[in-house]
């Protein structure tokens, strides 16, 4: 009987600018099913925060409920984490983030936590652009629940057992960009390739940035018919084009053919390099975007890679004007400076 | 590159590493598992039928396996592998009504053995059940070669040797000992379908310096005085001793001396410290012994005053190495030194010696004077005459031999039925069976545990120095032995990989502690160890690559090089495309071995039925 890891590592693993090995990254041993998608994702973003070289602490997990809202537990141990209610990670992703900006709040949740439950919650938080990564494990069903059809089940698509969805899917890459998304891209948990510089990006991005990522649920969701399966994704994908994400001043090496670059300037200096391969859209472009999405939809082909950016985000602190400390550093004085600071402002209201 | 044969038994046999390491291919990991369950017989029978001796190379075995050990690639010390092996002979219990039972119906076919060594041991064990009439020549008194007269007594009690030499004499062998074979011809002249040369490197390699012959009444050659004192000829020396060499031999004499009465012995070598042939733990048991190791020490003469020996005079020399990384001892030009001693041990190298070995009668030697051996036959150029152990190539080791004879009577038994030596030698015994038994289970103990090696306790020293006789090391006991034996890896649980049932979900990838497994687009070798995980870089280590892969066309790596075999890949695969297999390979020896390892069938009886034994 084996639920244990060893602690043992390659003794040749390589260490990041901070000295730590990629295991300083990871989490508790999965209790997710053997093959779910959700633990390459959880892979993927250790690889990626080793690779950027971020200090664990610097780091607030937040999720939801379900299987995908479970993973925090599984990357990142040496982080912060909130575990909140079915659908509510967004308000308590605001509070905190309202609370410490200095944080990367890296928000987990799943079609059913996003798309039905918590669908008011994420629409808001989006409009408001908070600075955050929310990354939402997409696997068209309720895991957690034993498989119901979720609001991202494509219309048409056959359950495990044997039920076909009649009901049109909630696509949310689009809905996030229609509602002022600044960052939105979509992948899937068997392409690490693309995955990891995405998240990278993700978590370089200053204001609201969703990762809608396919991630087949191998229990109830992986069947013959289903939309969601390992194989129907892999035949199914349209790649937008590749990118390399390189850290401040590090020079990226890759070359590809010349006409097809974009280099995007992150607001830290580093840089994502953008190398299209479909044609008649723009990433800067929120209509082209939503454009692009529709049509491969139409061809039943699911777009992944970078969709949509805005390299003028501005995000909530900033619209609100807020205080640049969070407030763990102000003195009580300042949080609390007294009545008579009161009395001016009720009077300044008057 | 090309997907993985592993129908080649090789292949997998290569992953176990201690059993690919060690020269009779003992099944390591399948005894130590034993050991962990308690079952001492059962651990000391798989290892009689692969090693002959467990109980003496449980104490002193070269261990070319631990060395090789994956334990030492991944935590800071391999298994004690060789000191379980002693846990079992320790704790065995009766084993002998599981060893082949004479008489045996004989086969009308008679093998002489010359030298009673570990070698012609292994022959007379493998052939005697099939019915041969077997033949053993030895000058001493009693069987055991080097292992009785050269291994001293306090690493290898004369009790345990010979437990386990009358244990192949039982079997109906007809022992010759005193008798010293003087001619191979008269031998040849007799009706011997074969014999069996195991006469070992009996010279001591001599010392050509200044004062040499002066000094002889105080100077002695290792491996003669090591025998005068096991045969009890010697019991005494002087107080100041030098050993001049750096081997195993030397580390035997120094510590034979400090029994003898030796007070302030030292040994002094050549070579650098580290460069020492001496075993590891051979150079630490001796300087636990308050003796001093200096290196880089060339003896340049004997003094001898008034036709006394009082000591030796050394160059200093440090070693150089060109840009072959040939070695060079140079001279650092400071005077010489002088250490002064009552009696000098020459421990500076053994050689092969065959005056006995007549030059006409169609046994070729090379220009080395070393008979020409066929390296998997044994055979000579002398059809009916085989070599096997120290004679063969020279001096090696115990377990070495034991490998030897083993191959040497498969040719005899080959020869004695008129059938070819190579093309009609049998393949190895290999099976492979899936250990699941539910979805976090294994038939094995998969779970690593990760405390450090245990060491073994000894007797003090206020016991050991007085008396030459006390055995230094204790063994582990059974509760240490448990816990050294859960040190291991189990290499010969073998991770078999099905690419077709494998749908690129990357769990296996991602759950792997160390990294082993990888998905990408097939290259050539070099290209794809650049590009696994983690670079593979260990190239003794193979590549396991699958054929393409059913979604993506990629292919599966796995560098073999420090898996854990914890199985945690084949828990997580939703597919089963990956499984734990147990691997089991056993050296093919004469006769048929009918007898299944306990993972597949949990029954261990040696039983061989050639021609005429009874099972
Ligand atoms: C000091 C010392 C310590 C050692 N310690 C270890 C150790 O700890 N572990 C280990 O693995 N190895 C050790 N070795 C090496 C090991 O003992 C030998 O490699 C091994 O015994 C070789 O076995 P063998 O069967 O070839 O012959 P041997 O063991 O050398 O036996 C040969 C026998 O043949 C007999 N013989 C020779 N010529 C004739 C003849 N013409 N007629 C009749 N009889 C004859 C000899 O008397 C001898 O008994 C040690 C060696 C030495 C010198
Ligand atoms: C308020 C509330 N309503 C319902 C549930 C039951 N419930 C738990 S998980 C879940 C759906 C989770 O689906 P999703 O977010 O897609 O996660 P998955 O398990 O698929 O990763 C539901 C409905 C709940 N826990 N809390
Ligand atoms: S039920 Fe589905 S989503 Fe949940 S852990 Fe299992 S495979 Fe993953
Ligand atoms: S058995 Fe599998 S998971 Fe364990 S170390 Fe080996 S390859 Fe990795
Ligand atoms: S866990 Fe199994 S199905 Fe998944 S990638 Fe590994 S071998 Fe393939
Ligand atoms: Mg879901």
């Amino acid at each position: 009987m084996t639920y244990v890891r060893s602690t043992f590592r390659h003794p040749a693993l390589p260490k990041n600018d901070l000295g730590y090995t990629v295991d300083y990254y990871e989490g508790s041993l999965s209790t997710l099913c053997a093959g779910c998608g959700h633990d390459s994702i959880n892979a993927a973003i250790v690889e990626a925060c080793w690779e950027l070289n971020i200090e664990p602490h610097k780091v607030a997990k937040l999720s939801g409920i379900g299987c995908s809202s479970k993973s925090p537990a599984y990357f990142l141990s040496n982080s912060h984490g909130f575990n909140s209610v079915h659908g509510r990670m967004p308000s308590v992703a605001t509070g905190a983030n309202l609370a410490n900006r200095d944080l990367i709040y890296f928000g987990v949740s799943g079609d059913g936590d996003t798309a039905s439950i918590g669908m008011g919650q994420f629409v808001h938080v989006v409009r408001r652009n908070l600075n955050m990564v929310y990354l939402v494990m997409n696997n068209g069903c309720y895991g957690l629940t034993k498989g119901q059809d979720s609001a991202t089940a494509d219309a048409g698509s056959k359950s495990k057992a044997g039920s076909v969805n009649l009901f049109e899917a909630i696509d949310l890459a689009s809905l996030a960009i229609e509602l002022g998304a600044t960052f939105v891209g979509q992948s899937f948990s068997g392409d690490k390739e693309q995955l990891i510089p995405l998240l990278k990006a993700a978590m370089k991005h200053k204001g609201f940035a969703m990762l809608n990522v396919i991630s087949p649920c191998v229990t109830f969701n992986n069947n013959p018919g289903s939309t969601k399966s390992y194989d129907y994704v892999r035949e199914h994908v349209e790649i937008t084009g590749t990118m390399d994400f390189a850290p401040m001043m590090k020079e990226i090496t890759a070359s590809y053919e010349a006409g097809s670059i974009n280099d995007l300037t992150m607001h830290d200096g580093s840089i994502i390099r953008l190398h299209k391969l479909a044609k008649d859209w723009d990433p800067f472009d929120p209509n082209s975007a939503m454009n692009a999405i529709h049509h491969a939809k139409r061809k039943g082909e699911i777009l992944t890679g970078l969709l949509y950016m805005d390299q003028d985000s501005i995000e909530l602190h900033e619209m609100l004007k807020t205080n640049e400390k969070p407030l763990n550093l102000l003195s009580k004085f300042q949080l609390c400076p007294g009545s008579e600071t009161l009395a001016k402002i009720n009077a300044g209201l008057r | 590159m090309k997907p993985t044969d592993i129908s080649d038994p090789e292949y997998f046999h290569k992953v176990v590493d201690c059993q690919y390491a060690c020269p009779a291919h003992t099944p390591v990991p399948e005894y130590i598992r034993l050991i962990a369950e308690g079952k001492y017989t059962e651990a000391y029978m798989i290892n009689w039928d692969s090693n002959v001796f467990p109980g003496i190379l449980g104490r002193t075995c070269d261990r070319p396996c631990e060395p090789a050990c994956r334990r030492g690639r991944i935590d800071e010390e391999p298994v004690a592998i060789c000191r379980l092996k002693r846990v079992a002979a320790d704790n065995r219990g009766d084993v002998e009504p599981l060893m082949p039972q004479g008489p045996f119906k004989p086969n009308g076919k008679k093998v002489a053995l010359i030298g009673a060594g570990p070698a012609s041991l292994t022959v007379a064990r493998d052939l005697a059940p099939l019915g041969y009439e077997i033949h053993l020549f030895d000058e001493q008194f009693k069987g055991g070669g080097f292992m009785l007269s050269q291994i001293p007594a306090f690493r290898l009690p004369e009790r345990v040797l010979d437990e386990e030499v009358n244990y192949i004499l039982d079997l109906g062998i007809h022992t010759h000992f005193k008798h010293y074979v003087s001619s191979l011809k008269d031998v040849l002249e007799q009706d011997y379908e074969a014999v069996f040369v195991g006469t070992g490197a009996p010279r001591g390699r001599e010392l050509k310096i200044p004062g040499r012959e002066e000094g002889d009444a105080n100077i002695h050659i290792g491996i003669n005085w090591l025998g005068s004192v096991a045969f009890e000829h010697t019991s005494k020396i002087g107080k100041t001793v030098i050993v001049l060499g750096g081997g195993n031999t030397a580390m035997d004499c120094c510590r034979t001396a400090r029994r003898l009465g030796g007070e302030d012995v030292k040994v002094i070598v050549r070579s650098p410290y580290q460069t020492m042939k001496a075993s590891p733990w051979e150079k630490e048991d001796a300087q636990h012994e308050d003796i001093p190791i200096i290196d880089n020490h060339v003896p340049k003469s004997f003094v001898v005053e008034n036709g006394r020996l009082k000591g030796v005079t050394f160059e200093k020399v440090e070693a150089k190495y060109d840009e072959a990384r040939k070695r060079s001892l140079v001279p650092t030009g400071e005077p010489e030194v002088f250490y002064p001693a009552d009696d000098v041990l020459v421990a500076i190298g053994q050689e092969n010696a065959f005056p006995w070995i007549e030059r006409n009668i169609g046994l070729d030697f090379d220009k080395w004077e070393m008979p020409v051996v066929d390296k998997t036959t044994f055979q000579s150029t002398h059809p009916k005459v085989f070599f096997g152990g120290d004679a063969a190539f020279g001096p090696e080791n115990v377990i070495t031999a034991v490998a030897h004879g083993h191959q040497a009577a498969v040719s005899i038994d080959l020869l004695c039925h008129k059938k070819n030596l190579l093309t009609e030698r049998l393949h190895p015994m290999v099976n492979l069976v899936s250990q699941k038994m539910g979805i976090h289970e294994w038939a094995y103990d998969s779970e690593i545990d990760e405390y450090d090696r245990l060491v073994v306790p000894q007797a003090p020293k206020t016991k050991t120095l007085v008396n030459r006789k006390q055995e230094v090391e204790l063994g582990f006991d059974p509760l240490a032995g448990y816990e050294e034996a859960k040190r291991c890896l189990n290499c010969d649980v073998q991770t078999v990989f099905n690419a077709p049932k494998c749908i690129e979900c990357d769990a296996c990838v991602d759950i792997c502690p160390t990294a082993c497994i990888t998905f990408t687009a097939n290259e050539e070798e070099p290209e794809l160890r650049q590009h696994t995980k983690v670079p593979a870089l260990n190239l003794t280590q193979d590549l396991y690559v699958s054929e393409t892969l059913p979604q993506t066309k990629r292919i599966m790596v796995k560098d073999e090089d420090v898996c854990l075999h914890c199985g945690l890949c084949a828990e997580r695969c939703p597919t089963a495309a990956w499984d734990m297999q147990a691997f089991w390979y056993n050296v093919t020896k004469a006769g048929e071995v009918k007898f299944g390892p306990t993972m597949i069938g949990n029954m261990v009886q040696i039983t061989r039925n050639g021609n005429g034994a009874t099972p």
